[in-house]
Parts: structure tokens; sequence; C-alpha cells
């Protein structure tokens, strides 16, 4: 056996093993997707989800007012919620691939950009301030307020993110991070000042929004937050060669052909219209974004394509498990998704660190 | 020399004993919510936190001694003219005492906690009165708050006349053949609706008004699962007058948490003012007038118009 024969036999061995990491990630999401519609704190029979499901289809409601709300809770507040949950799940778990991509660094996450903090300024302003507002803006749009506000406070901090760290036409990385802390801190302080404002009632609603929530999912709130995702989970494909190629480092990326500046771009970019779209519909969810690229990257290897395929489905099966609990656990009252979250992820990010505490250095 | 000077400090020392004394003696005192015994003397320059505070401070005739309020108290009118401390769970000792008060009377659940520590040891009377969210309470408040400013005898006439008051919506609850259902939203939020559970101000008034809170096996006020939300098959929706924004029915009632429920059928949706929550001397009107928003089919009682229930903004349906 030459060396060749190794080398291919290698390779194909590890894309076995990834085909079957990458299966294992559907079939979590397909087991969360379905014990999500089949498990609440109403107890309906799984063949009565069934048969709701399948009358949903044709647009059939029960007739009967037990029916009629059984199928309200599957139709509309359990299948819009379960959806949501994996679009935003994978939306954050994707975004953190390509950030610790494009920074080269394990830790990036949207909170340390900047983007949450931007969201979440936002959003304190629009609970505090909207009342305001509120006489200014149609009433079609008022239910929608505070995700379009938190939606544009991420648009603006990595608008502004981009603006400080791009000198010449060239966008430097660790401009990038620098800018992104300082305008993270920015942004908390704004925020802070705003709570200082506040009221009770007004400090526990924006409390409980930077913990996040799927509570409100909708199908409008699908349809706000599906576009943005598609595109990010698309045009992330799209520049996965190059941030391969970033991963050796700039000029080495740059001397293998790959437009560093556009991918950087395109990155941020798709990035901010993801996480924005899903800061929005659920509020700040933390350690997906952190934890998901993490374990891919551990147990499939390092190649973004796999990456970003496999952070996407372990995304939104971890979000979807993870809200089943959210909403079960406290009943009648809904656990913020975010302790769940955190719950699950900074033990196991814990745990990360100590195995592999050489190579953090 | 010597021997005259240690007289005259005898002869000092004496005077000052005798006349602190004297000072004291119209001084009272009160055992307040803490268990603590205040000394107080004075109530010429009364500072009051908390909005039920205030409004049994100016009932009892003390309106124009208030130096300071906080910004919970809002009623009656005459408030908006005295400066406020700030929020009161939020307040700074030393902005307080700059006012130069005689007395501080803060309802229980102010704070800081160290702040209302260093308050509490500071040499002026500062005095936490009892909450507490139903009928004996306020019944209570009058009645300490009026032993705090020495005028128990008015207290006691006050507390009568609201007893008076709680009677009648004692009997208007009798009316009430088949009990209606609510839920208090107190924000919508990000779509999750934080809702009024147990032990709460909102199920006191409700409890009071002869609604039932149909949020069950929760307490205080947390965001609830829409899905619980929509089982609980609330029969009306109640929420803050002056929180307006994106809470009319057609935004509330187009959640799926209360889209199926039998207050959207009805579009019975109550938008209430703040005061509703304040456990004062206008919670039995309040409660009447929230009965009669919730039953508009029957025909309660009315109560009689009090000095301390000036004209207020009214609840809406």
């Amino acid at each position: 056996m030459t060396a060749g024969d190794a080398a291919l036999s290698v390779s194909w061995r590890r894309c076995g093993r990834t085909r079957g990491i990458l299966i294992g990630c559907a079939v979590l999401l397909l087991i969360a997707f379905v014990a999500s519609l089949a498990i609440g704190p109403v107890v309906i029979a799984p063949e009565k989800v069934i048969s709701i499901l399948w009358d949903g289809l044709f647009g059939i409601r029960g007739t009967s007012s037990i029916d009629l709300r059984d199928a309200i809770i599957v139709l509309d507040i359990r299948l819009p919620r379960t959806v949501l949950a994996a679009i935003v799940g994978a939306a954050l778990a994707v975004a953190g691939a390509i950030l610790q991509g494009v920074f080269r660094n394990p830790l990036a996450d949207p909170g340390l950009v900047g983007i949450s903090p931007g969201a979440a300024l936002a959003a304190v302003a629009w609970i505090v301030f909207g009342g305001f507002a509120a006489s200014y803006v149609p009433r079609v749009l008022l239910n929608h307020a505070l995700p379009v506000a938190a939606f544009f406070g991420s648009l603006v901090a990595i608008f502004l993110l981009h603006r400080l760290a791009t000198y010449e036409g060239r966008t430097s990385v660790a401009n990038l991070l620098f800018a992104g802390i300082a305008l993270g801190a920015l942004a908390s302080a704004g925020t802070g000042l705003i709570i200082f404002i506040a009221s009770d009632q007004q400090l526990r609603e924006f409390t409980f929004w930077t913990l996040g929530s799927l509570g409100g999912s909708t199908w409008q709130r699908v349809a706000l937050a599906l576009p943005f995702t598609s595109v990010l989970l698309v045009a992330s494909f799209w520049i996965a060669r190059g941030l391969d190629a970033l991963a050796l480092g700039e000029a080495e990326a740059f001397h293998t052909g790959v437009n560093v500046e556009r991918v950087k771009r395109v990155a941020i970019v798709i990035v901010a219209g993801g996480v924005g779209a899903a800061v929005a519909v659920s509020g700040i969810i933390g350690f997906v974004g952190l934890v998901v690229p993490h374990l891919l990257r551990l147990s499939a290897g390092p190649s973004h394509k796999t990456l970003i395929v496999g952070s996407a489905l372990l995304g939104a099966a971890l979000l979807t498990a993870s809200d089943i609990f959210a909403r079960t656990v406290a009943t009648p009252a809904e656990l913020p998704i975010g302790v769940v979250t955190a719950f699950v992820g900074a033990p196991f990010f814990i745990w990360l660190l100590r195995r592999h505490k050489r190579s953090f250095g | 020399m010597k021997r005259s000077f240690l007289r005259i400090a005898i002869y000092a020392a004496f005077i000052l004993a005798v006349s602190s004394v004297i000072a004291n003696a119209g001084a009272w005192s009160v055992k307040d919510a803490t268990g603590r015994t205040v000394e107080i003397a004075d109530t010429s320059r009364i500072v009051t936190i908390g909005g039920a505070v205030t409004e049994i401070v100016y009932a009892l005739g003390f309106g124009d001694q208030v130096v300071a309020i906080d910004l919970t108290s809002t009623y009656p009118a005459a408030t908006k003219a005295k400066p406020s401390v700030g929020y009161m769970r939020a307040l700074s000792p030393e902005g307080v005492l700059a006012l130069a008060p005689k007395i501080v009377l803060a309802i229980e659940g102010s704070g800081p906690p160290d702040a209302v520590e260093v308050l509490s040891r500071a040499s002026v009377p500062f005095v936490i009165v009892p909450e507490g969210y139903d009928e004996a309470s306020v019944l209570r408040k009058v009645r300490f708050i009026a032993q705090a400013l020495g005028v128990a005898e008015k207290g006691e006439a006050t507390a009568k006349q609201i007893a008076e008051d709680f009677a009648v919506v004692s009997a208007l609850r009798a009316k009430i053949a088949s009990r209606r259902s609510a839920v208090f939203v107190l924000a919508v939020g990000n779509g999750t609706p934080t809702v009024a559970g147990e032990h709460t101000s909102a199920e006191g008034i409700f409890k009071l008004a002869g609604v039932e809170n149909a949020i069950r096996g929760m307490t205080g006020y947390k965001p609830a699962t829409p899905e619980a939300t929509l089982a609980a098959a609330p029969q009306a929706v109640v929420t803050m007058l002056e929180r307006g924004h994106g809470l009319g029915a057609d935004v509330m009632f187009a959640l799926p948490a209360f889209s199926g429920t039998p207050a959207a059928k009805d579009q019975r949706l109550v938008s209430v003012p703040s005061y509703y929550l304040t456990f004062g001397p206008r919670t039995a009107h309040a409660a009447q007038k929230l009965a009669a928003l919730i039953y508009p089919e029957l025909s309660l009682p009315q109560l009689p118009p009090r000095p301390w229930t000036e004209a207020e903004p009214a609840a809406t349906r």
C-alpha cells in the first residue's frame, strides 16, 4: 500500500464518518420536531395530533369546542413554534460557524461582535419609549414593532461595525473584533441608561426579552425569519471554500485565489440578516452559536461545508428540543429559552475546555 | 474657676436633658411592617413612597404637609406639583434626607434594601407600611398610617367609610350568579403575554370584583405559555390602560394565546387604569368598576363618591 492509498483510505473513512454524523444530526432534528408537535402543557394524544395535522392540510378544523381548541394548539401554536425554533436554531448555529471561521476565533459569536447588544438596545428603547411612538405607528405594525426594532438594531450595529473596521476597502479582522467589543459596550451602556429610567414592568419585559422566548411564534414570524435564514444557509455554502482557505491565514487564502475581502463582506451581510431576524423573532438566545459549531468541528472536522450543514441540522434540533423544556417544565409559566440553552450549553462548554485545554492554549 | 466651669457644664447638661424630655412629650410610636418600633414627634414635613401611601396620607388631610412623593404616586392631582424622590424601588438615601423630612412613610417593598437600611438608621423616623392585596390590608394601611401621623381617630373614621364601601362591593359579589374567569395581561412584549398569577395585586382586585383568575399554578407576574393560557379558557382579558401600545382588542385577540378563548369570542377586553392594582382608599371603587365592566349585563350597586375619589381616568371596554 502506497502513501497515496493510505491518504485516500483515510479520506474515505473521514467521508463515511462525516456522512454518518450528518445523518445522525438529521435524525435528531426529526425526533425533536415530532416530539415538539406532540408534547406540550395540554395533553393531546399523538394520533389526534396526526389527524389534526392531516385535516389542517386541507384547511379542516374540528367543530366541537375541544376539537377547535386542540386544532388551535397544534396548528397555530405548536406548529409555527416548532418551525420557528428550527429556523432560529439553524440560523444561530450557522452564524456562529461563519463568525468563528471569519474571525479564526473559536469564541466569536453574535454577542461578542456587538450584534445582540445592538438589537437589545433597540428592543429596550421600544419597550420604554414605544408608548410615545405608538400613536404614530400604523396599528398593523404595532404587534411586530418589537421584532422590527430589534432587527434594525442588529443591522445598524453590524453596519457600523463594518464601517469602523474597513479602511481603504480592506476589512481588518482584528479591528472587526475590537470594534465589535467597543460597539457592544457602547450599546450596553445605552441599554443601561434606558433601564435606569424604565419602570418595573418595562424592566421585567426587557429582562425576559433578553433571555429569549419562542412564545410569540406565529406564521408571520416564520415568514419574517425564513427568507433571511434561507439566504444565510445558501450563501454560507457559497463562501464555505473561502472560509476553509481563510483558516490558513488571510495572505495564504489570498494566494490560493480566494477573494478574501468578498468572503468577509458576504459573511458579515448574511450573518447580520440571519442573526437580526433570529433575535427579532425570539429575543437573545445564547450558546447555540457557540456550542453547536464546536461540537461539529470536533467530531466531523474543520471543513466548512460539513460544518455548515451539520450546524444547521444540530442547531435546529437543539433549539427545538430546548423549547420543549422551556414551555413544559414551569407550566403555566414559561421558562425563558435562553436559560435552557445556557444550562445545556455552559456545562458542555466547560467540559470541552477541560478536555481540550492544551489546544486552546 | 475650675469649679464654676464644672457647675456650668452640669447646668447645661441638665437643661439639655429637660428640654429633650419636653420636646419628646408629644411623641408617639408605631410598630412598622418590619416589627421595628419607630418614634414619631413631628408630621410637618412628610415624604410618602408608594401610590397607596400617598393617597391615604391625602385622604387623612395631610396633603399640605407632604414635601415629596415617589414616581408611583400619581394621585390625587395635587401630587403633580410635589417633587419626586424617584422610583420606589430605586431610592437614594441622600435624596430623601435632603428634603429634610420629619417622617418618611414607605410602602413595604420599597428599595433597594441597602437604601432602606440606611434610611431606617437615619435620625428621621422611617416607617414601613405593611402591603397586602385585599380588603383587610387596605383598612390596616389606613389605620396604620393614621396612627403613624398621630390621628388614630381620624383614621378610624376613614377606615369605617372605606369598610362601608367594601360592604357594598361584597353585596355586589353576591349578585353575581356565575362568575367569569379572566386573565390579567401586564404586557405582550415579544408575543408571549406576561400575565398575573396567584398572590398578585391583579388577583386581589379580581377577587374583590367577583372575577376568577384563569391563571392557576403560577405565582407573580410571569410570561405564560400561550398553550396554557388558551387551555385556561379565560372569559375576559384585562389589561392596563396607560400601557396602551399594542394592546387593542384587534392585536390582543390575534395572538394564538387568546384567539381561541371565550374572551376572544365575546371580544371581552377590559383596559383599566393602574390604580386598580394599588390597594388604597379607592380600591372598593375600582373593584365596583371592574365588576361593572366584566358583568355589563348585571345592574350592580353604585358606590357613593368620597373625598378621596375625585375625577379619574375611566376604564374602557
